[in-house]
């Protein structure tokens, strides 16, 4: 799988959470782009887990600030 | 230069609007003096607590005074020493035998705090390549134990028992695995599905730690918690509990059925670098161990208070943490943090004390008053708080 296929995928997970319709980008953050709380960080987590079927510890979690983080993290835990 | 407290500006700055409004610091009471279980003075007012973990009124038990009295006398005022130097005294084995007995359990190690309990069996029992995975919700200790160590942490929804499963099956087989749950979450005061998550720990070849702090003395057949109640507690792994609830002093403890548990005296760091408890601590908790064991009564008066007090929160409109009485714990959920601190001011101008809590330790972002119910709160004292709620709800306009 590349790249884009993986960042598609998680792009249509972020859509249901992206309440301000924040244009998306590989460098858009979760925390000061999106505004997320933690709360929607645990479902959007959940969310990811599932569609891909891995787990995302809260260790990685906390080295987790973008998009472009996340694809890469989902890659590996994939590969 | 970097001021090093100017992380902290936004909280102060929080702090300073609350106060500004002409609120007082709910996080700075002082109690003057105790009258007993259930009632202090507060700034010069008499004072009925609702709001002290003191589930079984044992803070005033005539044993329990009595036996600490002696320990000062016989044994002095502290051990200056960790419990693996000279910090081991007859009282704090004595202490430990009061443990196994209660649970029914070959092992206990007393710990200085429950948050210390917490912070020692979770950092040394999870190493690099274990998980811990634990309920979204957890107590502050929890994570700090798995901040303390080096495993891997996955968390899941609150009380959600196929999210548990799902995370379980995802991990890999041959992993070490530690499953912390709680017995009682005591923000909302609401019980975990505690057979079905062991249940579910077990198939995946977890080990499981349920952290009982809310549940020692009046929950389950003999008042060993959640975990008694749900049948379960043969397949828990370490049951972690406190003495600052039920028990109506200060310490922590682990037990466990483990037969290697007793090397955990050597390696856990938050039981070794640290002073052991006071001698006349651990004779007052033994005997109030001791003492609950056969505490029928006063169970079924504190489970009679709280589902009065759900009730009656519930009729006078109140919006409340769990649909009925799980536990000795009613939440009050407030609309925000200003009307929460006001609401809280106006309860004690009326001489009533409960709990503020605010996030980040809610959940949700919550603002809530916490009562805890005493064994010792009167009928008379329960229509009493009834009433203070209806008063203070209508003057702040949540009623
Ligand atoms: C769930 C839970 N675990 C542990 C603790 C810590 O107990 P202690 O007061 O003995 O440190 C508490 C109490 O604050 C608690 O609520």
């Amino acid at each position: 799988m590349t790249d884009t296929a993986i960042y598609d995928r998680i792009a249509a997970q972020i859509e249901p959470f992206n309440k301000k319709g924040v244009a998306l980008t590989e460098s858009t953050t979760f925390a000061s782009d999106l505004e997320w709380d933690s709360l929607t960080v645990m479902d959007f987590v959940a969310a990811i887990e599932d569609e891909f079927d891995i787990i995302i510890t809260m260790n990685m979690q906390a080295e987790i600030e973008t998009v472009g983080q996340l694809v890469a993290a989902v890659e590996k835990l994939t590969a | 230069m970097t001021d090093l407290f100017s992380k902290f500006d936004a909280l102060i700055g929080e702090r300073e609007a609350l106060l500004s409004t002409g609120v007082r610091d709910p996080f700075s009471l002082v109690m003057e003096s105790v009258k007993s279980p259930t009632v202090a003075m507060c700034n010069g007012k008499e004072t009925i607590l609702l709001g002290t973990y003191n589930y079984m009124g044992m803070t005033f038990d005539d044993d329990v005074l009595e036996a600490g009295k002696q320990a000062l006398d016989n044994f002095g005022s502290g051990t200056t020493g960790s419990r693996v130097l000279n910090g081991t005294y007859a009282g704090h084995r004595e202490c430990e035998e009061a443990l196994k007995e209660f649970y029914g359990m070959d092992h206990a190690m007393v710990f200085s705090t429950g948050y210390q309990a917490n912070l020692g069996i979770i950092s040394t029992m999870a190493g690099k390549d274990d998980y811990i995975i634990l309920d979204i919700d957890s107590h502050a200790s929890i994570y700090d134990g798995c901040a303390l160590g080096n495993a891997q942490i996955v968390a899941f929804r609150h009380n959600d028992v196929e999210a548990l499963e799902k995370r379980l099956k995802r991990l890999p087989a041959e992993a070490g695995k530690l499953v912390v749950l709680e017995g009682v979450y005591s923000m909302l005061g609401d019980i975990a599905p505690l057979k079905e998550m062991v249940a579910v720990s077990k198939a995946a070849g977890a080990m499981v730690l349920v952290d009982e702090a809310h549940s020692m003395g009046f929950i389950g057949e003999h008042g060993r918690g959640v975990a008694e109640a749900a049948g379960v507690i043969d397949d828990v792994d370490f049951i972690i509990g406190t003495f600052s609830k039920s028990v109506g002093t200060v310490g922590g403890f682990c037990v466990s059925n483990h037969p290697k548990f007793e090397v955990l005296r050597l390696v856990c760091r938050p039981y070794v670098f640290t002073a052991s408890l006071p001698p006349s601590v651990v004779a007052t908790a033994a005997t109030s161990i001791r003492k609950l064991m056969h505490a029928g009564n006063k169970r079924a008066h504190l489970w009679e208070n709280s589902k009065r007090l759900h009730q009656g929160l519930r009729d006078l409109g109140f919006s409340l943490g769990t649909p009925e009485a799980q536990s000795g714990i009613i939440a009050v959920i407030m609309p925000d943090m200003l009307k929460g601190a006001q609401m809280w001011q106006a309860l004690l101008e009326r001489g009533l004390y409960v709990n503020l809590a605010r996030p980040p330790a809610t959940p949700a972002g919550m603002t809530l008053l916490r009562c805890s119910l005493c064994a010792e709160h009167s009928s008379e004292q329960v229509t009493q708080i009834l009433g203070i709620f209806e008063a203070a709800g209508k003057d702040v306009g949540i009623l």
